[in-house]
């Protein structure tokens, strides 16, 4: 449970963010600027608010009201940066346990093996931090926030120095790290494909503001909080489960209330649980069930709503059983085909648009 | 075959005891101003800044009558000294090594200040956010990326206390055997008829112990500077 209620001056800059969420991991977005840091930077407690209190899990680590304000090394919270600030003098092995030597023997709770493993780091202990790649570098900073054994643990735009491959790469690790370790995090990001990955929850940060709270699948379908910056990625979110794989076609077959879905071959198990993101660009509709064509993906719908014109498109928001798919059709696909609220319609998705790397 | 002659050898580690002396004694505050001059803006930086600079472009005369005036048995921080703590520094060994702290602390405290300042402040927030106290961070990550600096900057003071003439003589005198270091007895040795082959032997003591000291500061902000650059 993370409660935050804070206001702060910085310069010319006004933040006055209130949020309080419980989820394992909570997404902080909002586009650069928006204040995102300055936030986290309040939790981890550098730079102190004007006023109000910030609790972690029940422990009050702010409150102007009862002056209280502890030192960024008493809160406990484990912090990493967007660049990965290892400490040039020290070898990766003495990085990670910079935090756990300061932590008493009762206190711990994350063991250095578990970490070491988690995060592929047997082979690097040795290495000095120069010669490390940067996915490597960004392992081994949330490998010593998490050796500090920390409450919570804050992650500031920890992809935003590295290329696709490297962010997929740590993006991985992360994951493992949510389903092992179950310590809450908050992950910041102006990258909605981050967030709609990792998070649980998601608070949308705007010029300073929160401006939405909520569970990640409503927040980020919601297009009102879309900045154009990446409408061209729009997309929605589908909560699944792996139901088949076929081996054969390499492809897996995924179960959702809305019916269901194929997808190139995914490296999980029957029953887990996945998140897939379908872009509205990526979404056609028929009218009837269209025959003869190579579309694995048809899936019966209704028009929940049709968005403004922007441009020679528009996006057309679909209920499929209790979710929703957005498609973005041309407008004169949607006179020509007369596409209006409550007609029944038909989603169509290639399969290999769907990929849960992305 | 005695290389060196008993006065001669008195003269040397005089010498040596009185540079060694003033680095290591100037060295923890040194590394203090440097870090507040380096990391903090406060009130009085500037002047704070020229102060420590001060003996850098005040010729050395003046700064040995300014410690005579403040340092002596009877001056105002002198006599303290002597009657609250038993400590006299006026035509003693110790005068000779404060005047050398002083005149080589502009130079320490630059070179310190240098390597700090280049040190990404946020590895030190990052190091708080692990658990280090103010304290623990600062002798874990600042003094050890400082090191290059304060190797350098402690070459620095030694050297000059090694070279440190004109506030020396003025505040200690040169007296045998107390204050006569190894630049006061070769200007003494070239004021004496037959003194100019003593003055050149010493001089040649004096260009080899500065080529150890600079050899032995090479060596070591080679071996500490980022050893973990070297290590694969």
């Amino acid at each position: 449970m993370i409660d935050v209620d804070i206001e702060q001056q910085l310069g010319a800059f006004a933040l006055a963010v209130r949020f309080a969420v419980d989820a394992p991991i909570v997404g902080l977005f909002g586009a650069s600027g928006a204040g995102k840091t300055s936030v986290v930077n309040a939790i981890a407690g550098i730079g102190k608010p004007g006023r109000g209190s910030i609790s972690v899990n029940g422990t009050l680590l702010f409150d102007s009201a009862q002056r209280i304000n502890l030192p960024p090394d008493k809160r406990r919270v484990g912090y990493v940066f967007q660049d990965a600030l290892l400490f040039p003098h020290l070898d990766v092995q003495r990085n990670l346990l910079y935090g756990q030597r300061l932590c008493p023997p009762t206190d711990r709770f994350i063991d250095p093996a578990r970490i070491v493993a988690l995060l592929g780091l047997d082979g690097l202990l040795r290495r000095g931090t120069v010669t490390l790649s940067g996915g490597e570098r960004q392992r081994v900073a949330i490998g010593r926030a998490l050796l500090a054994q920390p409450r919570i643990l804050l992650m500031d735009e920890p992809l935003v120095a590295l290329d696709a491959p490297r962010k997929d790469e740590v993006l991985d690790y992360i994951e493992r790290l949510r389903d092992d370790l179950r310590i809450p995090m908050v992950y910041v990001s102006h990258s909605r494909s981050e967030i709609a990955r990792l998070a649980d929850a998601v608070v949308v940060l705007t010029h300073g503001r929160c401006t939405a709270v909520g569970d990640a699948e409503s927040i980020l379908n919601d297009p009102a909080l879309t900045s154009p910056a990446d409408r061209y990625d729009d997309s929605s979110l589908i909560e699944a489960r792996v139901a088949a794989h076929d081996p054969a076609d390499r492809l897996t077959t995924l179960v959702f209330d809305g019916g269901q879905l194929l997808v190139p071959l995914l490296d999980a198990l029957p029953r887990d649980r996945v998140r897939i993101r379908i872009r509205a660009r990526d979404v056609s509709l028929a009218i009837g069930r269209p025959i003869d064509i190579s579309i694995l993906n048809v899936l019966p719908g209704i028009v929940a709503s049709v968005g403004a014109r922007t441009g020679p498109s528009v996006d057309v928001r679909i209920a499929v059983g209790n979710g929703a798919l957005t498609a973005r059709i041309t407008h004169r696909s949607l006179r020509e085909l007369d596409i209006e609220q409550g007609l029944h319609v038909h989603a169509l998705v290639k399969a290999v648009s769907l990929d849960l790397r992305d | 075959m005695q290389v060196f002659g008993a006065h001669e050898f008195q003269i040397i580690a005089l010498s040596l005891r009185v540079a060694l002396v003033s680095m290591a004694c100037s060295l923890p505050l040194a590394i203090l101003v440097a870090y507040a001059l380096a990391r903090y803006d406060f009130p009085g930086k500037m002047l704070a800044d020229a102060i420590v600079h001060l003996p850098l472009v005040l010729p050395p005369v003046v700064v040995g009558f300014a410690l005579l005036v403040l340092f002596g048995r009877h001056g105002p921080i002198g006599s303290v000294l002597d009657q609250w703590f038993g400590i006299v520094f006026a035509f003693r060994w110790t005068g000779a090594a404060l005047a050398s702290a002083i005149m080589g602390f502009p130079l320490m405290v630059r070179a310190i200040r240098l390597s700090m300042a280049a040190i990404d402040p946020r590895l030190e927030i990052a190091a708080r956010t692990l658990g280090g106290s103010r304290l623990w961070v600062f002798a874990s990550i600042t003094l050890p990326l400082a090191l290059p600096g304060i190797i350098t900057g402690s070459l620095l003071s030694f050297a000059r206390g090694l070279g440190e003439f004109g506030a020396t003589i003025t505040f200690v005198s040169s007296i045998p055997g107390e204050t006569e270091t190894l630049p006061l007895a070769i200007y003494t040795f070239t004021q004496v008829p037959g003194g100019d082959a003593y003055a050149l032997r010493l001089s040649i003591v004096a260009v080899v112990l500065s080529l150890v000291a600079l050899a032995a500061s090479e060596w070591l902000t080679r071996r500490f500077a980022t050893p973990a650059d070297d290590r694969r």
